[in-house]
């Protein structure tokens, strides 16, 4: 498992306090508070339905909590409530700062751009406005995530699933954001391709000392990529602690129910 | 306290939610210190609670009741009630753990995998790598293997290549889960070598070991873990 | 008037108060897309109903209308709207540019300078220069509103990537008054830089997507492109076949079916003005084939 990069960094980059959404009289996330530290990758655990997802939206800013707040460190150093940021700060924050991993790659890339434009356009949308360094900057990033360069100018629509999601990640980093959210990121894909993006991404959190929130059902995952997991079910946060902690020591009888439910290597 | 380690009435419990709550009682009143250049050898038939209470030192399991008292850059922390965020700091600065099988870390060379530690807190990777190699080839790992991730080593290869990466780290505590169980006689003798180089620069060890002639050649103090043991 | 069962200019006169209010928010905020109630026109869409409900809206008895399609005066487009508005306002017409108080157009600009007190009114099939990227026309309102134009890179730099220069030749997307991002309608880019700082007052009109946006008499507009690839005019390298004019944008005719053709101005009304001044082409096959940026 890969350390946290800056340890004494005692400020933290992302706060919830009492976080709650409903959905009609339907709880679907209730009570959340944790603080997220630069460098530190959080995975958050548990089955279909039980909130992780709309916590997730919630963290990033784009669903309204029903209670509770969340907060960001800007760059600047100043700790900023994330409902109180106009929009235009806001979608500033996710095209520079912030990353958003899909699933669904289709649905965090361009399919009918090139895999080039895609990686570009965070760039050209910070006002970058010289072809070939943009062109530059794509090709290393491509590389980066084990993209052939020579296929820079293909759309992503003719990529294999693990290279779309490497292109995604590719699309996310370019502009260097401290924090990356990631909505199971190796879900839907083959078991020796998802072996490679752990790995992939498990060294670029390293590298970059880039902060994750990474919400997966697959504790495999959680225990590659993630220095802290939160359990949730029924919308709430029912265990959390240090990774290997909660899965080799669980405690709530949940807990223990999805660490046995694994497989065993 | 000069101590490294210090444990007071440290306690340990798993409740068995699957198996209708049952408590399975492991360690209670587990108390006992480690100094600075001091090996401190477990003993106790299997079962007794030996690797628990390794693995509490580590946090990797927690602590119920009771004291784990760590000397982390100069000050004392209870990783009984630390934060997580501590808890990886100590394990990156301070608490070394040497455990019985590797973690396999998929696509990574050997040579990287035994850097590691060192890298991460700072050292440059040339200079990590010769370190490695030179450890690897102290625990005979003939240089064809380094570039190879050692997830398709044998299980005895895995072992040493988890105990160069160990070994490596200038870490004043290491916690030894049966470091020479499965190496040959040879390999035998370089980890005892290595247990008392750290030994020199005042490293404070806490060990597992069954073999009754390595615990000899290691041990300054013995804890007999039976009298932990939370049943009695 | 030459048909009372018409209102004059053949709208109502709310509709085209209507109209002229969409359009005074339009001048306020250059290059901004102002929805506005569009009516059912007496031709299909694509034939410039935004255009001739633009013109409908702005036209006093003392015009004098000219109606372009492509630069030419005589096309069945421009003749049709011509004598629309002939027949429902009974305003003068010409095919003169330099004459015209109102110039409506499809597709070109025309190569004699505008002067002040002219208004262009461009027929716009698509005004959205965001949407062939992002089909979403919440979220294109939105990247206008907040000036996230990093988009509309993505599509220049598309180009090059694929032809090594910007290919966009028409409805090439430029910068109005260093704030909103504009669709110019279909002219060829040619015409890009006869919007900038021009003496006209210019009106788009998009009769099926009922918008309808503007630029105000001179309006600072930039053709968006790339330090390292900045934007270039483009023309066939050739003279006009009929005038001679090296300097005018031009057409491509087919003169025969054994691949003959002849290049000759768009603007039919420039051509001939220069013809009419003594200036003479070829009048025969042009020579060259090849395309040049100039």
């Amino acid at each position: 498992m890969s350390e946290l990069s800056s340890p004494d960094n005692d400020q933290p980059l992302l706060v919830a306090e009492g976080l709650a959404k409903n959905y009609g009289r339907l709880p679907a996330c209730r009570d959340v508070s944790f603080a997220l530290y630069p460098g530190e990758v959080l995975a958050i655990v548990g089955e279909s339905g039980s909130g992780k997802s709309t916590l997730l939206q919630l963290l990033s800013a784009q669903l309204a909590p029903s209670a509770g707040r969340v907060s960001y460190r800007m760059r600047d150093g100043v700790l900023r409530d994330l409902a109180e940021l106009g929009e235009a700060e806001r979608r500033f924050l996710f095209r520079t700062d912030w990353g958003f991993v899909h699933q669904d790659p289709a649905q965090g890339l361009r399919m009918g751009v090139s895999a080039g434009a895609n990686v570009s356009e965070r760039l050209m949308a910070v006002g970058w406005n010289h072809y070939g360094r943009i062109r530059d900057t794509a090709s290393t990033w491509l590389d980066r995530v084990e993209i052939d360069v020579g296929r820079i100018d293909d759309a992503p629509k003719t990529y294999s699933g693990g290279m779309r999601q490497r292109l995604q990640i590719a699309r996310n980093l370019v502009t260097e954001p401290r924090l990356v959210f990631m909505d199971e990121p190796t879900g839907g894909l083959d078991v020796s391709v998802q072996a490679r993006l752990l790995d992939l991404m498990r060294n670029l959190v390293s590298e970059l000392g880039l902060a994750a929130i990474v919400v997966t059902h697959d504790l495999a995952v959680a225990r590659l990529l993630s220095h802290r997991v939160m359990v949730m079910k029924g919308g709430r946060v029912i265990e959390t602690g240090l990774t290997d902690q909660v899965l080799d020591d669980p405690r709530e009888p949940y807990t223990q129910l999805l660490v046995s439910s694994i497989l065993p290597p | 306290m000069t101590a490294m380690i210090e444990l007071a009435n440290a306690e340990k419990t798993f409740t068995m939610h699957l198996q209708g709550g049952v408590e399975l009682p492991v360690v209670r009143g587990v108390s006992f210190h480690a100094d600075p250049g001091e090996c401190v050898v477990l003993s106790g038939p299997s079962g007794a609670g030996k690797s628990s209470i390794l693995k509490m030192i580590f946090g990797n399991y927690r602590c119920d009741s009771g004291r784990i008292g760590i000397r982390h850059h100069g000050k004392v922390i209870d990783l009984a009630t630390a934060e997580p965020r501590q808890v990886l700091s100590i394990r990156r600065s301070t608490i070394g753990y040497v455990s019985q099988f590797l973690r396999a870390v998929p696509r990574v060379a050997t040579i990287d995998v035994v850097a590691e530690p060192l890298i991460v807190n700072g050292v440059a990777r040339e200079e990590a790598r010769e370190r490695a190699g030179k450890l690897l080839r102290r625990l005979n790992i003939p240089e064809r293997l380094w570039s190879l991730p050692p997830s398709t080593f044998s299980g005895g290869e895995q072992q040493r290549v988890n105990i160069a990466r160990g070994f490596i780290s200038d870490l004043p505590i290491l916690l030894l889960d049966e470091p020479t169980a499965s190496l040959d006689a040879a390999n035998r003798a370089v980890v005892v070598e290595l247990i008392a180089e750290k030994k020199t620069r005042g490293v404070a060890m806490v060990a597992i070991v069954h073999d009754d002639e390595i615990r000899h050649l290691i041990a300054d103090r013995i804890v007999d873990v039976t009298s932990f043991a939370a049943a009695a | 008037m030459n048909a009372p069962a018409y209102n004059f200019a053949y709208l109502d006169e709310q509709t085209k108060r209507m109209i002229r209010r969409a359009i005074l928010k339009a001048i306020a905020i250059p290059g901004y897309q102002v929805p506005f109630a569009s009516r059912e026109m007496p031709m299909p869409y694509g034939w410039g109903t935004g255009g001739v409900q633009v013109t409908a809206a702005i036209l006093g008895p003392d015009d004098v209308l000219k109606v372009i399609d492509q630069g030419s005066d005589d096309t069945t487009n421009a003749i049709s709207i011509r004598k629309f508005f002939g027949k429902t306002a009974g305003v003068a017409t010409t095919t003169s540019t330099t004459d015209a108080t109102v110039i409506q157009t499809r597709h070109r600009i025309p190569e004699a300078t505008l002067h002040a007190g002219q208004v262009m009114v461009y027929q716009v099939p698509i005004p959205e220069p965001l949407r062939f990227l992002e089909p979403r026309e919440t979220e294109t309102r939105r990247m206008h509103a907040l000036a996230e134009y990093g988009l509309m890179h993505v599509k220049l730099y598309e180009d090059i990537a694929r032809f090594g220069h910007i290919a966009t030749a028409y409805a090439y997307p430029v910068k109005v008054n260093a704030r909103y991002v504009m669709d110019p309608s279909p002219t060829p880019k040619f015409d890009n830089p006869k919007m900038d700082n021009c003496a006209a007052l210019q009106l788009f009109g998009a009769g099926r997507e009922k918008r309808i946006y503007a630029i105000p008499p001179y309006t600072t507009v930039v053709s968006l492109d790339f330090e390292d690839h900045p934007f270039t005019r483009y023309r066939f390298n050739a003279p006009c076949a009929l005038c001679g004019a090296d300097n005018s944008y031009l057409d491509e005719i087919v003169t025969d079916d054994k691949g003959g053709r002849m290049f000759v101005c768009s603007d039919t009304d420039f051509c001939e003005q220069r013809q009419a001044a003594g200036h003479h082409g070829t009048e025969s096959a042009a020579p060259h084939k090849e395309k040049a940026h100039v």
